[in-house]
């Protein structure tokens, strides 16, 4: 038997190597065939998803919801301290400080990151803003949207807090943020489907074990990922049950 | 549920007294101090099918002002603010028994007194097709909707 694995199209391009080193790493440790499909976008990783091609899925909190609950996904583990926190940012030179200072139609940049989006909306309601005086500009990365608010084409641009604390030291003196997540509580996790239900139990003791070990310590570190923690069902239905009252 | 206690409430108090759904009553004290919202953060807490709490995030336990293990185990009508009209909350229960998702502009009563205004949904956590309880999660208001409300609650009395 072969299985499919999957990254969530929202990892950093450098980390493609460490995803196809931690690939090679479990077909050994489980003994299986297992292979690692990349998509260029939420969209495609979808019709991945509908296809029933996806057994195993290093999954965005925003997805989790359909895997968990239609698509009888169950969640395996989650990344140690990697909350995805999102960062609504402005131009340095912009004379808007506060959320609350965005008082007429503006542009937002955005990638296709859908957790970060949800939340970068909500940040903004104080603001206070009708749907129509809001216009998005759809970026590939987060250094295109750094680039767009730079500019001045955008007013305010949605950051993964990660992405944007790595933007570049230049980048950055360039951006003013205006709002900072401290959610804690929204990650993504590591899901199996029904062909592999039967490997969560080995595949948990594999993950809390990789750091015990010199070549496992390693592929972590290529990951950006500290340590593995065991995610129960109970946890992921509450993460959907939050993510459910974001979004309307 | 026990009556707040005079030596918690900070500043000029008004006192009233609460009757619950239970028909249980509430000794309260309320101030004018408002806390804001914290930037950046979402109040949660959970709740069984009765609405005690049983769940409670650290936000949500800053911005009550009491400690974790005085809310666990509480009704969620702990936070119950004399200013919030009962069709607010009727309405809650009405929509969350339909299965429905509620949204609504709430002001919540603090242990020390003050209030704090807050942008609340409400859903209810569905397992293997049962309801087994409810996840409130709150969000910064928009000053200019809880002005708005502000003038229109009294009115719904
Ligand atoms: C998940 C959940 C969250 C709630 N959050 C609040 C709250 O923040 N403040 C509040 O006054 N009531 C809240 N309620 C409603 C209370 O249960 C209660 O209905 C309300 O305080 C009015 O009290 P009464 O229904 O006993 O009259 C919540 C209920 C649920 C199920």
């Amino acid at each position: 038997m072969s299985y499919n694995f999957t990254v969530s199209p929202d990892f950093k391009p450098d980390l493609i190597s460490g995803w196809f080193v931690f690939n090679t790493w479990l077909q050994k440790q489980l003994d299986s065939n297992i292979h690692l499909e990349l998509h260029n976008s939420f969209k495609e990783l979808s019709n991945a998803i509908d296809k029933q091609t996806v057994d195993l899925v290093y999954s965005n909190p925003h997805d989790i919801s359909r895997l968990v609950r239609d698509e009888g996904f169950l969640p395996v583990a989650k990344p140690k301290s990697k909350p995805d926190e999102a960062i609504i940012a402005t131009s340095a030179e912009s004379n808007v400080n506060s959320i609350e200072d965005l008082s007429s139609a503006i542009s937002i940049a955005q990638t296709d990151a859908p957790d970060v989006n949800t939340i970068g909306m909500i940040m903004l309601e104080p603001a206070d803003l009708a749907k129509d005086e809001l216009q998005f500009i759809d970026c590939a990365t987060y250094v295109v949207i750094a680039k767009h608010l730079i500019s001045g084409d955008a007013e305010v641009g949605f950051f993964l807090a990660e992405a944007f604390n790595e933007l570049s030291g230049l980048v950055q003196k360039q951006l003013k943020p205006l709002i900072s997540s401290k959610i804690h509580m929204i990650h993504h996790a590591l899901l199996v489907g029904p062909k592999m239900h039967d490997m969560i139990e080995p595949i948990q003791k594999l993950l809390l074990n990789m750091h015990q070990e010199e070549k496992g310590r390693k592929i972590l570190s290529d990951l950006d990922i500290a340590d593995w923690e065991i995610m129960d069902y109970e946890e992921a239905e509450f993460m959907i049950d939050l993510m459910d009252t974001l979004v309307t | 549920m026990q009556d707040m206690n005079t030596e918690d409430i900070v500043g000029d108090y008004a006192e009233h007294t609460l009757t619950f759904a239970d028909s249980s009553t509430r000794k309260i004290y309320t101030s004018n101090e408002e806390t804001y919202f914290p930037d950046g953060c979402l109040i949660v807490s959970r709740t069984d099918t009765k609405g005690i709490i049983t769940h409670a995030n650290k936000s949500f336990v800053e911005m009550s002002g009491y400690a974790i293990d005085e809310l666990i185990g509480q009704p969620h009508y702990i936070l119950r603010h004399p200013d919030m009209p009962p069709a607010a909350f009727k309405d809650l229960w009405d929509t969350l028994n339909r299965g429905e998702k509620w949204h609504g502009y709430v002001k919540n009563l603090r242990k020390d007194g003050g209030f704090y205004w807050v942008y609340a949904t409400a859903i209810p956590n569905i397992r293997k097709g049962e309801v087994v309880g409810y996840t409130s999660v709150r969000r910064k208001p928009s000053l200019k909707k809880v002005k708005e409300c502000e003038s229109l609650y009294p009115t719904m009395f």
